[in-house]
């Protein structure tokens, strides 16, 4: 019965990869014409041609797009189509990402910035030659892809697991199941319960599970360099920055009068510290959003600097190859070995950074229910 | 800078489909498997308990059933020292009784003895005297057979008579 139920999940996740994949492939073909075409469009940061350009690489890969870029073979890149989804001037704009042909023609005035803030998000130009954003820029990137894609795995394994609890009521755990129970009473016990207190735990353990599986699945998915892995999700401060700010809210929402108090009368400071300069409500204030604030950027900046240094040693690969062939594949040897030591890293930063933003959320919901006496 | 400027289409299908999934899988993952956890740990936990339970019950059988035997072991003991008790002293009352039996029958047979004894000594005595005189009175009678010793005889005793 058990088996049946894994052949069933298997069919599920192989379904969705393989929808993936059967929707993805007809527009890959329909690429390679515009290849050529492509190469008559001279723009002004067109580096396909010109020298390995490191910095560039790097930012492009950790960085969102509009489109989901896999290979590039020759003048022919290999993309996945993303819908872009704009509002601007009272009007919804939606097109795919291939008619922005890589980044290299403008649509219905729409063109993908190369530098200045803007950098890498659709622009327009206005009458003075400066780069606006459409009022609202809702389309389907590719880190909005891979949360989709991470979020609906999420569902299928949880609720599967959940199943298998139901089913084998009273039994010990097997498969999927006993691989995720030990994280989830690590996450309740350790995390949870350690932080928040026995007894309102319970409240927030939803959120912080789904948090830390969240990062987690996001920071392995990151690691593995094949679609529709291999987005940089948990290192996109936009991402981490909801996370925080879901912390934020619920800190907020659920904090008591005893958390209030201290924050706009802190207890057991001298006088003079609050009056006449409120200097500790102040700092206290502060403290309400550089919590969260902290959160996002730990997360944002530990996940990209990883996925930065890989990318660095693939990229002095490169950049050795250009001065000769064979200093690159010398240097490849080495840039190879400190990648598989970095991505082992990775793997460990994957599960410490699920762990410090768990905790951390959990530690700040223990504080703003704390009971004092 | 592209790396620190969120986008909003991230942040705005991020809050979405996070949000979403945070119901979806608070209702149908966490809820069930939390629950699950939760009625094993107990299940297990009072497992644990009755066993600890049946282990002391069992401890407790135990003590009785030692309690029983030493009891009975003791009732025995009591039993056999009293048994003991009664036969030395039924020993010591047939020894005491013997005793005196066994005294009385040797002072009868002594009485007797004596008795015996004093009749067949006065029964000699008897004997010996009628002896005595019948062997005297064959002596005086040999003695006496002519007439001149009678004379002589008499005549001395005569003497004897006179001289006192």
């Amino acid at each position: 019965m058990s088996y049946q139920s894994g052949v069933k999940n298997n069919l599920i996740l192989g379904g969705l990869l393989a929808a993936l994949l059967i929707f993805t492939f007809p527009v890959l073909y329909a690429q390679h014409g515009h290849g050529e075409k492509a190469e008559n469009y001279a723009h002004e940061a067109d580096v396909s041609d010109a020298e390995f350009q490191a910095g560039e690489m790097i930012i492009e890969h950790i960085t969102d797009a509009y489109e989901w870029h896999i290979i590039t073979i020759g003048h022919t890149h290999i993309t996945v189509p993303l819908p872009v989804i704009l509002y601007d001037e009272g009007n919804w704009l939606v097109f795919m990402s291939t008619k922005l042909h890589h980044g290299k023609e403008a649509h219905k005035g729409f063109f993908i910035s190369h530098e200045g803030f803007n950098a890498g998000k659709l622009v327009k130009k206005d009458a003075d030659g400066n780069e606006l954003r459409p009022t609202l820029d809702v389309s389907i990137t590719k880190n909005v892809l891979a949360i989709f894609f991470s979020l609906t795995l999420m569902i299928l394994v949880f609720v599967s697991v959940a199943k298998s609890y139901k089913k084998r009521e009273g039994h010990a755990p097997k498969g999927l199941q006993s691989l995720l129970e030990p994280i989830i009473v690590f996450v309740r016990d350790d995390i949870a319960k350690a932080s928040i207190g026995e007894k309102k735990y319970e409240r927030y353990l939803p959120f912080l599970l789904t948090i830390f599986f969240f990062i987690l699945f996001n920071n392995l998915l990151g690691i593995i360099p094949l679609f529709p892995a291999g987005a940089n999700v948990t290192g996109n401060i936009g991402v981490t920055g909801v996370l925080a700010a879901f912390t934020f809210v619920i800190t907020s929402f659920s904090g008591n009068k005893a958390y209030w108090m201290h924050i706009v009368n802190m207890p057991g400071v001298p006088w003079w510290l609050k009056i006449p300069i409120p200097l500790m409500p102040i700092v206290e204030l502060m403290g309400l959003f550089t919590k969260p604030f902290v959160l996002m950027v730990r997360l944002f900046a530990n996940i990209s600097a990883g996925h930065i240094i890989i990318l660095g040693f693939i990229s002095l690969i490169f950049i050795f190859g250009q001065i000769s062939t064979g200093l690159g594949m010398g240097v490849s040897v080495v840039s190879v070995g400190f990648t598989i030591f970095m991505n082992f890293l990775e793997l460990l930063v994957a599960f410490i950074q699920a762990y410090v933003f768990t905790l951390l959320s959990a530690l700040y919901f223990g504080m703003a229910t704390e009971e004092h006496h | 800078m592209s790396l620190i400027n969120p986008g909003f289409a991230t942040v705005i299908w991020m809050t979405l489909a996070f949000g979403v999934t945070l119901f979806i899988l608070a209702k149908y993952a966490w809820k069930p498997i939390m629950a699950s956890l939760k009625e094993r740990e107990d299940s297990i936990e009072s497992s644990l308990r009755a066993a600890d339970d049946a282990r002391k019950a069992m401890q407790d059988l135990k003590l009785d059933n030692e309690k029983l035997l030493r009891d009975a072991k003791d009732e025995r003991d009591a039993l056999l020292r009293e048994a003991r008790k009664i036969k030395e002293q039924i020993i010591d009352e047939a020894r005491e009784k013997a005793n005196t039996e066994a005294a009385n029958i040797v002072e009868n047979a002594k009485e007797r003895i004596q008795h015996e004894k004093n009749a067949a000594v006065v029964e000699i005595k008897n004997l010996i005297a009628s002896y005595s005189i019948q062997i005297a009175e064959k002596i005086l009678r040999e003695e006496l057979k002519d007439k001149k010793k009678q004379e002589s005889y008499a005549e001395k005793l005569l003497k004897e008579i006179s001289l006192n």
